[in-house]
């Protein structure tokens, strides 16, 4: 009963993360709820299209301002996150060195502005059980790419758009374009959490 | 015969190279871990950590973005005597090589008080302990915060033994183990006092992967490793048997009441760099 999952939060036993495909799926951004809907937890995956880079100090910026307005500012509805504070450009590239943040920091942040909108959100290491609520309730993904490998991902950014905060420094809201950014997907839209199957001693770790 | 200057110029090369040379020790022990480790992938995390560093030295990038908070130990020579004001020198040395190398500039003025950033990586953490003779050996590291985030000081009753150390190692992995980016390096410090055991901890990553510490804590090293990769937090928190490339421990004398422990994640980027001044 694959769409169990939707009914309750957390539904009965479903078949385990699948392990790594051949070949990751690729995904096309702005992803569309049904493109989502199909990914699974445990998936490699590789991200085409823009993403909005935000951390800490943003995500501080961006509530505020979504909780003024009632909407979620710079056009981000349908758009996915993406935690991370890249190093200054240099050697004619668009961005320097740049990968995920722990997300777990941005949790208190994430069930607002999955409500108003984003459908995804890129970091790395595991999330409230809140926001895998979260994930259910608005059809969301979160995706996590692998930490300490910055120059690799920055190879797969083809543009960097300044788009607010630039006061900010490395922690503005930048538009990058990623180009088959590879990531595997950890919390999916039935719930399944990729993290809490990792640390489940009964998979012995072998997934 | 070193001065300040000696001193700061080695602080500016060391960031230089660390920030994008994976250590050696690093880069092997991650190839050797991509070939014994369990889960497809784990395998597949780990050959992107081994690309990553390929990447990193060829393209001049750093190996992570977060270029870390500096943290330099200097061991000076008892006969060496030093004028001016070493901080200002090494916070110099800092600014320039954050400036002209493109690093990341993550330092805010004041944890609580004032979270603007200080825009030049400053200040460095200078450790400074004496030896014997002349020379000095200058130890720098960039610490990310996701891993320094995910360490731990925990004062146990000297009762807890060898269990309490081994527990305190591996409930820290589980806690926040996933978002320090593994595989780990962990550096356990136990013993001294409270403000000094997570400074053993932090040495305690300066030591190559391989290369041998105290012979009395071999065993032990052996141990935590074994229960640490027995969590399967895995390469990237994903699930897989590297959790950890390896475990140091230093120890050192304590009150007769305590036994203070640190755990010091380091990242599977862990930079560091040691200069050898004469």
């Amino acid at each position: 009963m694959p769409d169990a999952g939707r009914e309750s939060v957390r539904g009965p036993a479903r078949e385990p993360a699948r392990e790594q495909a051949r070949e990751p799926i690729r995904v096309q951004l702005p992803a569309t709820h049904e493109a989502l809907a199909a990914l699974r937890a445990g998936d490699a995956v590789e991200l085409t299209g823009p993403v909005y880079t935000a951390r800490d100090a943003t995500h501080a910026r961006l509530v505020a301002e979504l909780e003024r307005d009632g909407r979620l500012p710079y056009g981000l509805e349908g758009q996915m996150l993406f935690y991370a504070g890249p190093t200054p450009a240099a050697g004619g590239r668009p961005v320097g060195a740049v990968g995920p943040t722990t997300s777990r920091r941005m949790d208190a942040y994430t069930p607002a502005l999955l409500a108003a909108g984003i459908v995804g959100t890129i970091g790395k290491g595991p999330r409230s059980e809140q926001v895998r609520q979260a994930c259910v309730r608005e059809g969301a993904v979160y995706f996590a790419a692998v930490g300490g490998s910055a120059a690799l991902l920055a190879r797969r950014v083809t543009a960097a758009e300044p788009v607010a905060y630039p006061e900010l420094g490395t922690e503005a809201l930048v538009c990058m374009t990623l180009d088959r950014f590879p990531a595997f997907v950890a919390v999916d839209t039935l719930g399944d959490d990729l993290f809490a199957s990792a640390r489940n001693p009964a998979n012995g770790g072998a997934s | 015969m070193v001065d300040g200057s000696s001193i700061a110029t080695a602080v500016r090369d060391a960031i230089r190279v660390a920030a994008v040379e994976l250590r050696p020790d690093v880069a092997a022990a991650l190839a050797r871990a991509a070939r014994s480790e369990t889960s497809a992938r784990g395998r597949a995390v780990l050959a992107q950590l081994v690309e990553n560093a390929e990447i990193a030295s060829m393209d001049r990038v750093p190996l992570c973005q977060d270029t870390g908070s500096v943290w330099v130990r200097i061991e000076m020579g008892s006969d060496e005597r030093l004028g001016g004001d070493l901080h200002s020198q090494v916070d110099a040395a800092v600014t320039e090589a954050y400036r002209d190398g493109a690093l990341r500039m993550s330092m805010v003025r004041d944890a609580l008080l004032d979270r603007t950033n200080s825009g030049d990586n400053t200040p460095a953490f200078i450790e400074i302990v004496s030896r014997p003779g002349t020379g000095a050996r200058v130890d720098v590291m960039l610490k990310g915060g996701g891993s320094d985030n995910a360490s731990v000081v925990t004062m146990l009753d000297p009762a807890a033994g060898i269990a309490g150390v081994r527990d305190a190692v591996v409930n820290a992995v589980v806690a926040k183990g996933a978002s320090a980016c593994p595989p780990l390096l962990i550096g356990v410090g136990v013993g001294s006092t409270f403000d000094r055991v997570a400074s053993l901890a932090k040495h305690a990553l300066l030591r190559p992967i391989g290369s041998s510490g105290d012979p009395r804590a071999a065993a032990l090293e052996r141990e935590l490793l074994e229960a640490v990769n027995a969590t399967g937090v895995g390469p990237g928190g994903l699930g897989g048997s590297t959790t950890a490339l390896a475990v140091h421990v230093e120890t050192a004398p304590c009150h007769i009441a305590c036994l203070p422990v640190a755990v010091n994640l380091g990242c599977c980027a862990i930079r560091s760099a040691t200069v050898e001044l004469r």
